[in-house]
Order: C-alpha cells, then sequence, then structure tokens
C-alpha cells in the first residue's frame, strides 16, 4: 500500500456509484455549436470499475505554493494586487454519500474582473490586467473543506451565437481518490440573470443541476471591510462500501 | 413513504472550455512563476524502474481535425503493475513513479507526448488479468463531460486477445481504436477519434 495522506483513515477500494448520465450535459448539445463535431455518436461501453478507475493519483499538501490559493496576489508585482471585487470562495468536497473527501486537489481558473483571460487565444477587447493571471489551486483538509481568494471575474462574450455571453464564473478541476471520480464544472454566482441565458449552462438538462453549481452569498463568512464569501459545495460520485463484496486483493 | 436514502447528486460536469491550459497547464500558456511547474509534465526520472516509452497522442474531431485545445491525462500502474495509490492494497508501487500524467495537445499539430514507462499487468475480478492498458481521460472546448478510454500495446496480442475489457466490446472491428500504433521511431501513436467510422470505443466506468 502507497503512503495515506489522510491519516488514520483506512483507504476505500469499493467501485464507485454509476454516473447519472442524464444528470450530466448530454455530449451533443447543437446550441453549444462546438459539441456539434466533438461528441461522441456511439453508444458509451459502460463497465463496472476496475482497479485502474477506483484508484488514483495523490496530491500532497507539500507541492503547493503559499500563494496558491491566493489569485489576488499570486501573479502580482509585489506590494500590488488585482483589480476587481475582492471574494473569499470556500466550501467542501463531499462525495455522494455525504462524506467529506480529504486530500482531494482542486485547480480553478477564471477571466480577470473585467471578462479577460490571459491566454492568447483570447480576443476580447476588455483590458488585461498586469496584475492578475487567473489560476490557483489547494487541497481539502481532512474534513473535505477548501477556501480561496480570488476577485471576481467578469461576464463575457463568445463567439457561438452572435450575441452569447457567458456568465460570470470559475473554473474547477476536482480529482477525487479514484479517477473515476475525475470531474470539470464550473461555479457560477448567485442572482446572475446571465446564468439562464447561457449555452454552456443549459447544456445541463436539469435546473437543479444547475442550482447546485450556483455558489450562495454568504454575509457570515464575509470578512469586515476585505472581501465578500460564495459557499460552493462540490459533490464528486461516491463508492460502493467493500464489506460483502470478494475483496479484489483477496480471491 | 420510506425513509430517505439521503444521497446528494454528483456536480454536474461543464465543458473545460479553451483556456483550460490557464488552470490546468499555466506554462505551457505563458503564465510563468505562478507554479515552478505544470503539473504531471514530468512521469519518470532516472530511478523509475520499467521500460521507457514515448506515446503521441491526438485528439481528432468529427471531420478529422485534430483539437489544438485539448488536455488529456492518463493515469497507469507501474512496471509490476501495481498503482500509487492509497487504495492499491496489493502493495507498494514503485516510489519513483506518480503514474499519472497531464499534458495539452499542442496548439499548432494537436498533438501531445508523454514520456513513461510501459506499465504491467493489473488484476481484473476472479483472478483474470488486463492487458498492459494507460486510462485516457480527455477534456476541450465543446466536450461537455471528461470522456474516458484505454490505451492497449500491439505487441501484447496474446494480453489483449484475453483482456476482459475488451472482451466486452461487442462490435469486435471497434476493438483497434483502443490500441495504439508503433510508429518506426519506436514511439507509440494513440489517435482517439471523437465521431465517425473510427470513433473510440469511450467507457461509462
Amino acid at each position: 500500500m502507497s503512503a495515506d495522506p489522510f491519516s488514520n483513515r483506512k483507504p476505500e477500494t469499493g467501485a464507485f456509484f454509476q454516473r447519472d448520465r442524464l444528470w450530466h450535459p448530454p455530449a451533443f448539445t447543437p446550441d453549444y455549436k462546438t459539441s456539434v463535431l466533438r461528441s461522441p455518436q456511439k453508444a458509451l461501453l459502460s463497465l463496472d470499475n476496475t482497479l485502474s478507475e477506483i484508484t488514483g493519483p495523490v496530491f500532497g499538501h507539500n507541492m503547493l505554493g503559499e500563494l496558491d490559493n491566493d489569485l489576488i496576489h499570486n501573479f502580482a508585482k509585489p506590494g500590488e494586487s488585482a483589480i476587481g471585487p475582492r471574494i473569499i470562495v470556500y466550501g467542501r468536497v463531499l462525495d455522494e454519500r455525504g462524506k467529506g473527501v480529504p486530500g482531494a486537489l482542486l485547480e480553478f481558473w477564471q477571466a480577470n474582473a473585467g471578462g479577460r483571460y490571459r491566454h492568447k487565444k483570447e480576443g476580447y477587447l476588455a483590458a488585461l490586467d498586469p496584475n492578475f493571471g487567473g489560476c490557483g489551486r489547494t487541497i481539502t483538509n481532512e474534513e473535505g473543506n477548501y477556501a480561496f481568494r480570488t476577485i471576481q471575474p467578469g461576464p463575457y462574450p463568445w463567439p457561438n451565437g452572435v450575441n452569447d455571453w457567458r456568465p460570470a464564473h470559475i473554473h474547477f478541476s476536482v480529482f477525487g481518490h479514484g479517477f473515476a471520480q475525475r470531474l470539470i464544472t464550473q461555479m457560477y454566482f448567485e442572482g446572475d440573470p446571465m446564468i439562464w441565458q447561457c449555452p454552456i449552462v443549459k447544456t445541463i438538462p436539469d435546473r437543479a443541476a444547475v442550482e447546485s453549481l450556483i455558489a450562495a452569498l454568504d454575509r457570515e463568512a464575509t470578512i469586515p471591510m476585505d472581501a465578500r464569501a460564495y459557499k460552493f459545495d462540490i459533490v464528486l460520485r461516491g463508492r460502493r462500501s467493500s464489506l460483502f463484496e470478494n475483496r479484489l486483493e483477496g480471491n | 413513504m420510506a425513509q430517505a436514502l439521503n444521497r446528494l447528486k454528483e456536480s454536474a460536469s461543464q465543458t473545460a472550455g479553451p483556456y483550460v491550459h490557464i488552470g490546468l497547464t499555466p506554462n505551457f500558456c505563458d503564465i510563468k512563476g505562478v507554479y515552478p511547474a505544470d503539473l504531471g509534465a514530468t512521469m519518470v526520472n532516472e530511478k523509475t524502474k520499467g521500460e521507457r516509452i514515448t506515446i503521441r497522442a491526438r485528439v481528432l474531431d468529427g471531420t478529422g481535425t485534430p483539437l489544438k485545445d485539448a488536455l488529456i491525462e492518463i493515469w497507469q500502474a507501474d512496471a509490476d503493475g501495481l498503482y500509487n495509490s492509497p487504495s492499491e492494497m496489493r502493495g507498494t508501487a514503485d516510489p519513483h513513479f506518480a503514474g499519472w500524467g497531464r499534458k495539452a495537445t499542442d496548439m499548432d499539430t494537436g498533438e501531445c507526448v508523454f514520456e513513461t514507462i510501459k506499465p504491467g499487468r493489473v488484476p481484473f475480478k476472479n483472478g483474470r488479468k488486463m492487458a498492459p492498458h494507460i486510462s485516457f481521460w480527455i477534456v476541450a472546448r465543446g466536450i461537455n463531460i471528461g470522456l474516458q478510454t484505454r490505451m492497449y500495446f500491439p505487441e501484447e496480442e496474446a494480453a489483449n486477445a484475453e483482456d476482459p475489457v475488451l472482451a466486452r466490446i461487442e462490435h469486435k472491428v471497434r476493438v483497434p481504436t483502443l490500441i495504439a500504433q508503433r510508429a518506426a521511431d519506436g514511439a507509440y501513436v494513440f489517435d482517439i477519434h471523437l465521431q465517425g467510422e473510427k470513433e473510440t470505443v469511450f467507457f461509462d466506468i
């Protein structure tokens, strides 16, 4: 067994719950035009997890730099900071059983306050912020909690329809404990009317599934005279208990 | 009425978008100085056990055009067939091999290159063994939920023939979509076709 970064927690070896493909966006969503030529058309091959999916890479807290969870400062010149509404994003990574997921690597990226990404393929005329790079990362603690500082990103136009705009959002990449839990999603902001006009949001068929991607403004977690706070919990696939199953290693 | 199961629903997937590099490979897209190196860029060092291999991978859309904005992650066992993971209960994997790699496809050619080792065989249920394989996870603009597939090795004909996952593919004509080709320089070439006659077998796993 590999070194366990999760203290005295016993590693789990059960297969992950079947993914609810009706809850996630389907591959083919013609109103999001790029999906048309990039969506598999044949049926997926459904298989119970093998060891190759039950296992997954581990990332230790020692890989993190001091400013990795502070997008206001991690690209800024010394003594300067990114421009925009200062916010804290915090929450918990859980699995479908409601258990906290410790040691989960979260990576996030976003546009600046004007809605501009720092990327050579980005053509929006909004200005770059010389003090904002747009990436950050953190690892959940023993209870599955995480937090980071950033600025609230702006909405931006994108070439899909003639006049399509993305609502303000932060991209999240999430690792759980098994490669089968790998997930990328996006966080939206409570009260933004543009969420419900977005072709990418609308790839998700279920309104409740969209609502679970909208972070709540949390006045109680706000730091007075510093930053507002948004709460964003993330749920990864749960896994079966292996109590009554033949142990993969035994047989 | 019965008791509530109190299960949560998995957070819905959303596309990685065209700017996935900012978050996952910032050095690749010229955001320097935030992280010392892109995570998963280097998989082996001089102490890693096993046969060195090179994989050149591409992702092609329904017109056969390579995606120049895709991101691929791979996950594999070490040379002895052990995963470097807390859920690996059979033994201790090579400490010099994490087994996980990440690459963005080149913005001009659409190709990405993994320098890794050939994995050992990993057991399936009931003691059967799977053929050596590497798990692939593909995201990009226009892909709403990450795609899962596997790469197998062309020289492992006997092992591939008894692989329980490949055996589940009903249309045998599609099995070769999961088997890499060997280039003249020895590298494995793995083209992932999102659509069309050569559409790669993707898994719901």
